[in-house]
């Protein structure tokens, strides 16, 4: 069986015509990816959107399909601080009823509801083609106008050495509001590339809370696509815990008057983890507004990224863009790249970004030692209240503080 | 107030004068015929009268360079060049090698009359008040197409122990040196457009200040590009030994055209342990016209090396001229405690496109780097920002400061801001901010209110929006700069 780009093209010409939906999608999907290859792989061109994230160890390794997962699903699940509210369970990239519990309304899989949606661009984007090639299912929700979804919990578990390419799209009628909690872990060395479509309808409010906290061998890689219409806001927050290499992308396109788009998040990372976050907010529309506060944590051998663009088209007068990258160094090995990017074609616009690097603040190093807080809890508590930044984005307590936990369970296994 | 008075005069004058240095000389040229190849290469080496080490360099240039492809990142938009269709030598006819002023050709003189850079000896330039200003000296040495003509104040500053001759006559009269440092801060292969200037390069400076030398005067160069379709390859290179200290002035106009015009220039600077470089320029090449017709093409690769200890270079910039723009003067900062600095303003009006920006590479423990840029767009123009910092494992309590705000002024342009940040030390701080916007209209009606009219009112603010920069100028720019603000911005308001 042939690794990287070749090996996921053969599989492909496997499976034609056996994967739900249109295969001629699917067919020019391909034929980009084979064009594109995986970012950074040898012999693939260089993707300035892929600057300081390379792929070749995607490349190189070897993913399997095997009958019967490796690891116990319902182990992992078990482990998990799911929130008393419903859920969608997929494990290796399959639907399982059996541990799910949603209500059949406004609930379908991709698998049945086979639709790759309008805003992907798989010709631009190689992994967004490997998904759309590749994808099997999903989940597809629809919040009706005027309801109020409440929270959903859509879970990933991978108990394979496998590679999964879930094909999500959740779609909020007008006045809707949902909160989504995607969380996603395993065990083993596998892929799991996500591709999401989201659409927010006029005065919806679609609040999506991400904790990715992967194997410590695994591949994480989520490209979403958020389209935001009149006076509809996308609230979202990923926290970035595990596998040995992820890549979080979000597009959000503010495409309606008064619309808002919060990309918020938080990226601990210690060993040799690389994160990398790569937003691109789109204001098509006057009056709109968006906020991103964005911070790394890097220990170990760790290199964090953030590529943060916000384009103000033409039309967009009145655009309100903010966006903060902060990072933190707490060991001489790590490394932060970080490219903070504004382009701006009105005017009339308040567009301002900032960026820093550093290790811990002396002065307050300092200030804790000299009360006698030993070094080590003094460095602990200053980067929980850098965190407590980024965190505090999160609205919800309830949720907040499950994110809390997760932190405390990452500084738990770097203690350990 | 005096500046913003005359500010105000200048876009009077301008308004009616159209592009004010936009003329042409008819001293006879002495062209190389079109096209580029190891032939041409070997005539300008020739006629340079260069010795068999340096043609061998430009060949080696030239080799790397048919190998390397045009780079297309910038946020620029212009037709293919064809690199084959240029004249890569011109040259005012020559008489025999000008010993005096009263040697140089009159009608070139008569130019730079215009122009207003005064050549003659203890010379302050226009528009600054004697009495206020402490006998200050300027030295020029004037390049006119690819052949400088004239070189004042050699004798103060041989004195002195300087070098500030052209880079062909340091070639000739100081190969040790150049051999020693030409290329070693911008080598060869390191661009497409250095590759090329290195190939091809007819001009340009040579300075060398030894140890513990300070620089008597101001060190100026007059660049011009004059010959129709002559792509001028301008190739700088500045050496501060130990302790020495120099501030080295770069302006230039050039006369008005349909015909874009490349420009591919490099310019090296070292700075040893203590020494200290300032390096200003003020380029205001003709833009295009309103439709974006015609205009200079400006592809320049600036770099400076602190190599020593507690070493300084020091950028300033003032960008306004050029339809296209493709410039990042940066530092490597690999001495202990070294310091960069880049200050800059880019205005970009009409159909002008502006990607400029800065690198600062720091390799020594204690670099401190600053970096302000200020890009104002109008019309129809881009103008943006493009910078890197990057901090290396041994950079330790590394300092960056960035400041990058653009303001716009209409709805038909764009302000962009790329700026990267790459640290692997956790004791370097990197901060950076950027803004955009637009004039405010409290300021603006404030300006009104008090009488001044909206084209006024929005070169005073502009100006005002560029101050941090504007005070890093030497003094005699400093009031060119000003007043070259507000004729950029023409026409874009109102």
């Amino acid at each position: 069986m042939s690794t990287g780009a070749s090996g996921f093209l053969e599989r492909f010409e496997g499976v034609l015509g056996k994967l739900p939906g249109d295969s001629a999608l699917r067919a020019a999907a391909a034929a980009a990816f084979r064009a594109s290859g995986l970012p950074g792989d040898s012999r693939g061109r260089r993707i300035e959107a892929w600057k300081y994230t390379s792929l070749r160890a995607v490349a190189d390794a070897k993913f399997q399909r095997e009958a019967a997962p490796r690891h116990e699903a319902e182990t992992i699940l078990a482990g998990l601080p799911l929130l008393d509210a419903p859920r969608i369970i997929f494990v290796d990239g399959a639907w399982r009823d059996d541990l799910s519990a949603i209500a059949a309304a406004g609930f379908a899989r991709f698998a049945q509801q086979p639709d790759f949606g309008t805003l992907t661009w798989p010709d631009r984007e190689p992994m967004v083609a490997l998904n759309t090639m590749l994808a099997e299912d999903g989940a597809v929700l629809d919040v009706p106008a005027d309801h109020d979804g409440g929270v959903v919990q859509l879970v990933s578990i991978a108990a394979s050495d496998a590679d999964f390419h879930p094909r999500h799209s959740v779609r909020l009628g007008r006045g809707a509001r949902l909160t989504l909690v995607e969380i996603s872990v395993g065990q083993g060395t596998y892929l799991l590339n996500t591709v999401a479509e989201i659409h927010v309808a006029e005065g919806a409010t679609l609040t999506h809370i991400r904790l990715q906290d992967e194997a410590a061998s695994a591949f994480h890689v989520s490209t979403t696509y958020a389209d935001v219409e009149a006076g509809a806001t996308y609230d979202s927050f990923t926290l970035n815990l595990g596998a040995r290499l992820s890549r979080t992308e979000v597009h959000a396109q503010l495409t309606g008057k008064g619309g808002a788009a919060h990309l918020n998040a938080a990226q601990l990372l210690a060993g040799s983890q690389h994160a990398d976050f790569t937003s691109v907010v789109g204001h098509t529309a006057p009056g709109c507004q968006s906020r991103q506060t964005v911070k790394n944590v890097l220990a170990g051998k760790s290199r964090g990224v953030f590529q943060g663009k916000i384009e103000v088209a033409r039309q967009a007068q009145k655009t309100d863009g903010y966006q903060m990258n902060q990072a933190l160094l707490l060991s001489p090995f790590a490394e932060v790249d970080s490219k903070p990017e504004l382009e701006i074609f009105a005017d009339d616009v308040k567009c301002s970004h900032g960026a820093t690097v550093g290790e811990l603040d002396a002065e307050q190093m300092f200030y804790l030692r000299s009360r006698g807080v030993p070094e080590a809890e003094a460095r602990s508590i200053l980067v929980r209240a850098f965190l407590a930044e980024a965190l505090d984005a999160v609205a919800d307590e309830t949720i907040r503080a499950r994110l809390e936990a997760a932190v405390e369970g990452w500084w738990e296994r770097q203690a350990a | 107030m005096a500046a913003v008075t005359e500010t105000l005069d200048t876009v009077q004058s301008v308004t009616q004068s159209g592009y004010k240095w936009g003329f042409e000389t008819t001293i006879e040229m002495d062209f190389a015929p079109k096209g580029l190849s190891e032939d041409i290469i070997r005539l300008i080496s020739t006629r340079k009268e260069e010795p068999e080490w340096m043609l061998e360099w430009r060949l080696k240039a030239y080799a790397a360079w048919l190998k390397m492809e045009e780079p297309h990142w910038a946020r620029v938009d212009h037709p293919p060049i064809d690199y084959q269709d240029l004249h890569y030598y011109a040259a005012p006819k020559k008489r025999a090698g000008p010993k005096s002023l009263d040697e140089v050709d009159p009608e070139l003189l008569k130019m730079y009359e215009k122009l207003g850079i005064p050549l003659k000896e203890r010379a302050i330039l226009a528009g600054v008040d004697p009495d206020t200003v402490e006998d200050r000296q300027v030295a020029v040495d004037a390049v006119f197409d690819s052949v400088s003509v004239a070189t004042t104040f050699q004798a103060t500053l041989r004195k002195a122990g300087v070098i500030f001759c052209p880079i062909s006559e340091a070639i000739r009269e100081h190969p040790d040196l150049v051999k020693q440092y030409l290329g070693t801060v911008v080598p060869t292969g390191d661009n497409f457009f250095a590759a090329l200037n290195s190939a091809v390069f007819t001009d340009g400076s040579f300075v060398y200040i030894p140890k513990g030398v300070r620089c008597p005067m101001e060190l100026s160069t007059y660049f011009r590009i004059n010959a129709r379709n002559t792509g001028q390859f301008e190739r700088t290179l500045i050496i501060a030994e130990a302790g020495s200290h120099v501030s080295y002035l770069e302006g230039c106009t050039a006369p008005q055209r349909d015909e874009n015009q490349l420009h591919a220039a490099v310019v090296e600077l070292i700075a040893m342990d203590d020494a200290q470089i300032k390096y200003s320029t003020v380029q205001n090449w003709y833009p295009g016209d309103a439709n974006g017709k015609g205009g200079i093409y400006n592809f320049v690769t600036k770099r400076g090396a602190c190599r020593g200890a507690r070493s300084k270079i020091s950028w300033t910039q003032v960008e306004t001229g050029s339809a296209i723009t493709w410039k990042y003067p940066s530092c490597v900062l690999h001495g202990e405690d070294s310091v960069g600095e880049f200050y800059s303003v880019a205005v970009t009006n009409n159909h002008q496109q502006a990607d400029t920006g800065t690198k600062m590479i720091h390799i020594g423990k204690g670099s401190r780097s600053t970096i302000i840029s200020k890009g104002i767009s109008a019309g129809h123009s881009n103008n943006t920002y493009r910078g890197l910092v990057r901090m290396l494992p041994g950079a330790a309590n590394a300092r960056n400061f960035t400041q990058c705000d653009s303001l716009l002024i209409g709805d038909q342009c764009g302000a962009h801001t790329v700026p990267y940040i790459e640290s692997r030390n956790p004791t370097a701080k990197v901060e950076h901010e950027a803004t955009t916007s637009k004039i405010a209209d409290d300021q603006l009606f404030y300006c009104r209110q008090r009488g001044l009219s909206e084209e006024d009112a929005v070169s005073l603010i502009v100006n005002g929006f560029c101050k941090d920069v504007l005070k890093e100028l030497p003094m005699e720019f400093a009031v060119e700069a000003q007043k070259l603000l507000a004729v950029s911005l023409e026409g874009s308001v109102g």
